[in-house]
């Protein structure tokens, strides 16, 4: 038996770096460095525990859909231990919503073949916590998204869901396309090894064309949502900062029976 | 008026404060028609009606409790089909967001998720978001389709509308993918008491700075003499000092309540962006360079274990 597991990694800018919009209204990505998007890191990490525990030979491909940087993201997730990667690369993605992301990367996953989709919960730039759905939407297969802890045997994925209500046990035949939360376990560092290795190690790229995608399809022309303004939101007023010298708690209590909290 | 279609966040026929504030959101942009699902939906529909529905759309089947989401997409989609709305609102749980986005795919129409407010537009409704870590106010808009937006909470003030309410029964086939995902075994959250941490006026969390599980006894001992919810960092949620499920930030909660003290919180990007838009901040840390104090309207440099059993002895004796 083989299991094929496709990992989808996002590159996005550096959340502790300064954000912000270019002209169109797209990400600005020239000022900012770019990382591959922590939460995916959990996503890998799953993947490679997945592949560690299992009896059949197992392949991790990590996908990506993203500028030429995105090259970056790929290599530290090949650093970790995927076997492969693949960048999906094109002028004409340039401003793609979710929908379009969404129809790229299912597009991408059927043409490299897989028994299995593993996302992070969520991206850190657009911050959506969609495209794991929208995926298994397009491909047909179960969705057994926001886990937190995850296991694959004898052809099932299974895997616990902690929502607000409630926490789910989960379970679905593969193919399935799964997303895993930042409490399923911290990602492992880069080894110097695996650093080396990833050297090596395939990345293949392709195109619009390589997928069938017509380039009216994606890019700002083919999105289904339009950004009409962006402003930076105003720095808050400087507030009033007290050092306690024994009073702190007291005064604190003044200022908010003053806003009327209390 | 063009009908607008509510998702309804409900537990056993109790409706969820987020979606009494989407249907006051929802009269500016149309008539609101809800879509109650599950058991109990029919419960809910006097609170509805209450609340601005002109219609409540019900259906319950065990479909909704045994599988993951699917079930709820194919109700919500045939909901669309019968009432052709001007747009669709869901609640912006980490559910309400999937099942937007299958429901959009399937209509053929476009999806913004995490709206803080909406209003009224020339071409359909307009969505504010509140994006990187709040530090950016976004306008935007569906293109394509019939809008699909999801709402956070506490986006708008819940607002009595009597209408009509009349409650119909929704006619659901259940699609072949509605069975993928089961759910074997659910077990439900045991209530604190507290309000609930997203709907509450004021958050009162705790951080590293904590230290230990036990001391977070004086942090909803500050939380309970101002009827507040209680958060806590990802360091005091990973260190296991309290339930993940109170976690603020960008893998917890986000919060946007009247009033928010951060103790023993550092102040880290992925916290302020679950708690950055806040009515007023304020925080309790030894450390006078601690990013938090940015934000702060006010703010106290001193040891929280001196000043949050102080402030709360004080809060409790003005309460009399
Ligand atoms: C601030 C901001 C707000 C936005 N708001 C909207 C909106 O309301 N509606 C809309 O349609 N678009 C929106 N977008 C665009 C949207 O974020 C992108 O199209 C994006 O690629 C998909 O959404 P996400 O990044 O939020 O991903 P999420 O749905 O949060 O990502 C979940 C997972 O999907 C995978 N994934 C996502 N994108 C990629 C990729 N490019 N390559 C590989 N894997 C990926 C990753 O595993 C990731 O962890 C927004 C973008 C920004 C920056
Ligand atoms: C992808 C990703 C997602 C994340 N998501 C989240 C999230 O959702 N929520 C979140 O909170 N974090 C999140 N984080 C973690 C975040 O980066 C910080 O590590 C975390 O917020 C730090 O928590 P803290 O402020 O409690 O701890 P620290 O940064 O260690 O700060 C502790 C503070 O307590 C103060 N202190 C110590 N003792 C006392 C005392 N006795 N009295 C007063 N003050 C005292 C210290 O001065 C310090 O400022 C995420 C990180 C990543 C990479």
């Amino acid at each position: 038996m083989s299991l094929r597991i496709v990992v989808t990694v996002k590159y996005v800018p550096d959340a502790t770096g300064d954000r912000h919009f270019a002209d169109d209204l797209t990400v600005d990505r020239d000022d900012v460095d770019g990382l591959l998007s922590e939460l995916d890191e959990y996503a890998v990490e799953q993947a490679l525990q997945i592949s560690e525990n299992s009896d059949d030979d197992v392949e991790v491909t990590v996908l990506t859909v993203g500028p030429e940087d995105a090259k970056d993201a790929l290599r530290k997730a090949l650093s970790m231990g995927a076997d492969k990667a693949i960048h999906v690369e094109d002028d004409d993605l340039h401003g793609t919503d979710a929908i379009g992301t969404s129809l790229v990367l299912a597009k991408a996953i059927e043409k490299a073949g897989y028994d299995l989709v593993v996302s992070g919960m969520a991206s850190t730039d657009g911050t959506m916590g969609v495209v794991p759905a929208l995926l298994a939407e397009r491909l047909g297969v179960p969705q057994v998204t926001l886990l937190s802890e995850v296991t694959v045997e004898d052809g099932t994925v299974k895997g616990r869901r902690d929502g607000d209500a409630a926490s789910e046990q989960l379970e679905a035949s593969l193919p399935a396309v799964v997303s895993v939360t930042d409490q399923s376990g911290e990602a492992r560092y880069p080894s110097f090894k695996g650093i080396m290795a990833a050297k090596k190690k395939p990345v293949e790229s392709w195109d619009l064309s390589d997928l069938d995608i017509e380039a009216e399809e994606v890019g700002l022309e083919g999105a289904y949502t339009v950004v009409d303004g962006a402003a930076e939101r105003p720095a808050r007023t400087a507030g009033t900062i007290v050092k306690d010298e024994g009073e702190g708690g007291k005064q604190l209590a003044e200022y908010l029976a003053s806003q009327k909290f209390v | 008026m063009a009908e607008v279609l509510v998702y309804v966040d409900h537990v056993d026929g109790a409706v969820r404060k987020p979606t009494l504030e989407l249907l006051t959101l929802a009269r500016r942009v149309g008539e609101p028609v809800a879509v109650a699902l599950g058991n109990g939906a029919g419960d809910t529909a006097a609170t509805l009606a209450e609340h601005g529905a002109v219609k409540v759309l019900t259906h319950e089947a065990a479909e909704y409790a045994d599988y993951l989401v699917v079930p709820k997409v194919d109700a919500l989609q045939a909901a669309v089909e019968a009432v052709s709305p001007a747009a669709v609102l869901v609640p912006s749980s980490a559910e309400g967001k999937e099942i937007a986005a299958r429901l959009a795919l399937r209509i053929g129409s476009g999806i913004i998720t995490d709206a803080v407010d909406l209003e009224a537009g020339d071409e359909g409704p307009v969505a504010t978001q509140s994006v990187f870590a709040a530090s950016f106010t976004t306008k935007s808009r569906v293109s394509k389709g019939t809008p699909v937006i999801t709402v956070k909470p506490n986006s708008a003030a819940v607002e009595a509308a009597p209408a009509a309410g009349a409650v119909e029964a929704l006619s659901v086939t259940f699609s072949a993918a509605a069975t993928g995902t089961k759910v074997t075994a659910r077990t439900p959250r045991e209530s604190t008491g507290r309000p609930e941490l997203t709907e509450a006026a004021i958050v009162v969390s705790g951080g590293r700075g904590v230290n230990g599980a036990e001391n977070f006894a004086i942090i909803e001992a500050l939380a309970d003499s101002l009827g507040a919810a209680v958060g806590a960092s990802r360091a005091a949620v990973d260190a296991g000092w309290y339930p993940h499920t109170n976690q603020v930030g960008q893998t917890g909660k986000s919060v946007s309540p009247q009033l928010y003290i951060a103790s023993g919180i550092s102040g880290a990007i992925q916290h302020r962006a679950g708690m950055q838009t806040s009515k007023t901040i304020v925080a309790i840390n030894k450390d006078a360079e601690a990013p938090i104090f940015e934000l702060v309207d006010y703010g106290v440099v001193g040891d929280l274990f001196d000043v949050v059993p102080a402030l709360t002895e004080e809060i409790n004796a003005r309460k009399g």
